[in-house]
């Protein structure tokens, strides 16, 4: 069963050739066999999935199943479940037991998703590659001595090695699309505001949102379909209708114009990914679409611009971790400041410090102008950028990440090189576009991304576009030889 | 900008995180190389430009003001480091 994707998964559960308590033991066999090399999950939720399976057969049987009914999932540990440890991959999370679900949780869970446990990612998601989690980096399906990309490698690795048909992600700066592109899946990052980010533990607010990942474009139109919509809770959340992304999946291609920004052409792009994106460009071509070059001309400044303004944010945000109300304490504090300073120091991992440093740095008196409202201004920049070029093309597309899926180790002690592998989707998030990324191929037997970039709230035109390759092509459905 | 030990420990504080003696100086080198990053923005002539703090550039929705969630203090507290009579311990402020 676990070869199968939702889209067939839940035929399956419709025809009755399986249960979804049969299906949810599978997978969670799979989790319990696999998951000791991979690393994906943080906490497993047996006797929970089993028993809100049965109770999804009962739905079934009553006649009111949804097609997500039944079918297991796993959850980022950034999204907070309701009596279960929600950890965001830190030590200052680790026996935070989350009050209530997150809105995407709660959605997903009344659709009959059934959650299978919570998945590994790198610290409050700062990181490209996992390797920053309080829990151990996750290893990367196709090649355990790769990493799966981050930040959402649990996610990304769960799915790839079939332990999990679909998972929820949160992309700042690519943390669905570079895993997903790293890992042979597809993931979507939707336009901000799109998805809600209530009880989404935040990293940069202005930045994060929520999306699904699974192997093909079908499941991901099926699992947005079910988070997507308008959260009163949330007050950047868009209020405005949820199309029927499934029902949109077949749409020819003839006439779409597929812009290729020739910055992400150029540069730090590895010789043998270009070749594989020129092969699925070359390939929509065939299926009707026309490729014009485009410009971006301020892609360069989207990572300077965005090692500014989330930093900032995250130091805003993680603020409020101060040993407490909640979270790790540190022990025996002589007085409060002591209190604060040793339970946060205790509590945060180095690349999160990096980033509440910088943050505080870039946001302390007399450096507003220099560097946060700087940002912003780029930011503008960036914006206009693809605004300009949706007036010419209905879609961007071009690599998903600069490389293959690199060694563990590999960057883990240089910063800057780490925050480089997001060079082409970090300037999505500055813009709030939605973004999504699709296998197309491999290199030295690594799995290579398509990204696809959409005009605001394009989602459905995103998930059409990747759907159609992949009636044509089969490398979604490519599964790592040791996990098959 | 390059940033030495005292300014690291300086941020350190302002940000309320304590930070091994020992390891001030690797931040200090990363704050800069990040810095030096952040300092390309330079070279981009943002003169008129508005900041843009929101995507979609959406006014801030406002609600009712009145109370929308029930009270869950116990629940709460239930997962706080120390609490006492509904209250948060912390360390005496004042001696």
């Amino acid at each position: 069963m676990h070869e199968k994707t939702i889209a067939q998964l839940s035929a399956g559960l419709a025809a009755g050739e399986f249960s979804s308590e049969e299906l949810t033991r599978a997978f969670l066999e799979r989790v319990e066999r696999f998951n000791p090399r991979l690393n994906a999950f943080i906490t497993v939720t047996a006797e929970a999935a089993l028993a809100r399976a049965r109770v999804a057969d009962q739905r079934r049987q009553r006649g009111e199943a949804e097609p997500l009914t039944g079918i297991p999932i796993a959850h980022k540990d950034i999204f907070c479940t309701d009596g279960v440890r929600t950890s965001c991959g830190s030590r200052m999370l680790d026996r935070f037991v989350a009050p209530y679900d997150a809105t995407v949780v709660e959605k997903l869970s009344a659709a009959g998703a059934v959650m299978l446990g919570k998945t590994n990612m790198d610290e409050f998601a700062m990181g490209s590659s996992n390797e920053t989690s309080f829990y151990g980096p996750v290893r990367n399906p196709w090649d355990l001595e790769a990493v799966p990309g981050g930040s959402s490698g649990g996610s990304a690795a769960a799915v790839a090695a079939r332990l999990a048909p679909g998972a929820t992600g949160t992309d700042t700066g690519g943390s669905i699309r570079q895993p997903a592109a790293l890992c042979g899946i597809t993931g979507l990052k939707p336009t901000y505001g799109r998805v809600s980010r209530w009880g989404m533990i935040a990293y940069a607010s202005s930045l994060d949102q929520g999306g699904p990942m699974a192997r093909s474009a079908e499941d991901c139109a099926l699992l947005l379909g079910a988070m997507a919509g308008f959260d009163p809770r949330d007050s950047t959340s868009a209020d405005r209708p949820v199309p029927d992304y499934a029902a949109l999946l077949d749409r020819p291609l003839d006439g779409l114009r597929i812009g290729l920004p020739k910055e992400y052409f150029g540069e730090g792009l590895d010789g043998v990914v270009a070749q594989v994106v020129e092969e699925a460009i070359a390939e929509y071509r065939k299926l009707g679409a026309e490729t014009i070059e485009i410009s971006l001309p301020n892609s360069r400044l989207a990572i300077p611009a965005y090692y500014v303004i989330a930093p900032a944010e995250c130091s805003s945000n993680l603020a409020r971790f101060d040993g407490v109300r909640y979270g790790h304490r540190c022990e025996n504090p002589k007085d409060l400041l002591d209190l604060y300073t040793r339970s946060r120091g205790e509590g945060f991992g180095a690349e999160v410090t990096r980033r509440i440093l910088v943050g505080t740095f870039a946001l302390s008196a007399g450096y507003y102008d220099a560097y946060y409202l700087k940002a912003q201004q780029i930011r503008r920049l960036i914006s206009d950028d693809f605004q300009r070029a949706f007036e010419r093309v209905d879609v961007i597309a071009g690599p998903t990440s600069p490389t293959v899926a690199f060694r563990l180790g590999e960057k883990a002690d240089d910063p800057i090189t780490m925050y480089l592998s997001d060079i082409y989707t970090i300037a999505v998030n500055l813009a709030g576009l939605p973004g999504l990324s699709l296998p197309v191929g491999f290199a030295a037997g690594l799995p290579v991304g398509l990204q696809l970039i959409g005009d605001y709230f394009a989602e459905d035109r995103l998930l059409n576009v990747a759907h159609r390759y992949q009636q044509v092509a089969d490398w979604h459905l490519r599964a790592p030889a040791a996990f098959a | 900008m390059s940033l030495g030990p005292a300014e690291v420990a300086k941020i350190a504080h302002l940000a309320r995180l304590a930070i091994r003696d020992e390891d001030v100086p690797a931040y200090a080198r990363n704050l800069s190389a990040i810095l030096e990053l952040v300092a390309q923005m330079d070279a981009a002539d943002t003169t008129g430009v508005a900041p843009m703090a929101h995507p979609l550039n959406m006014a801030q929705r406002l609600r009712p003001d009145a109370a929308a969630e029930p009270d869950r203090r116990e629940r709460f507290q239930a997962i706080a480091p120390q609490v006492e009579a509904g209250l948060y311990l912390v360390p005496k402020v004042i001696e």
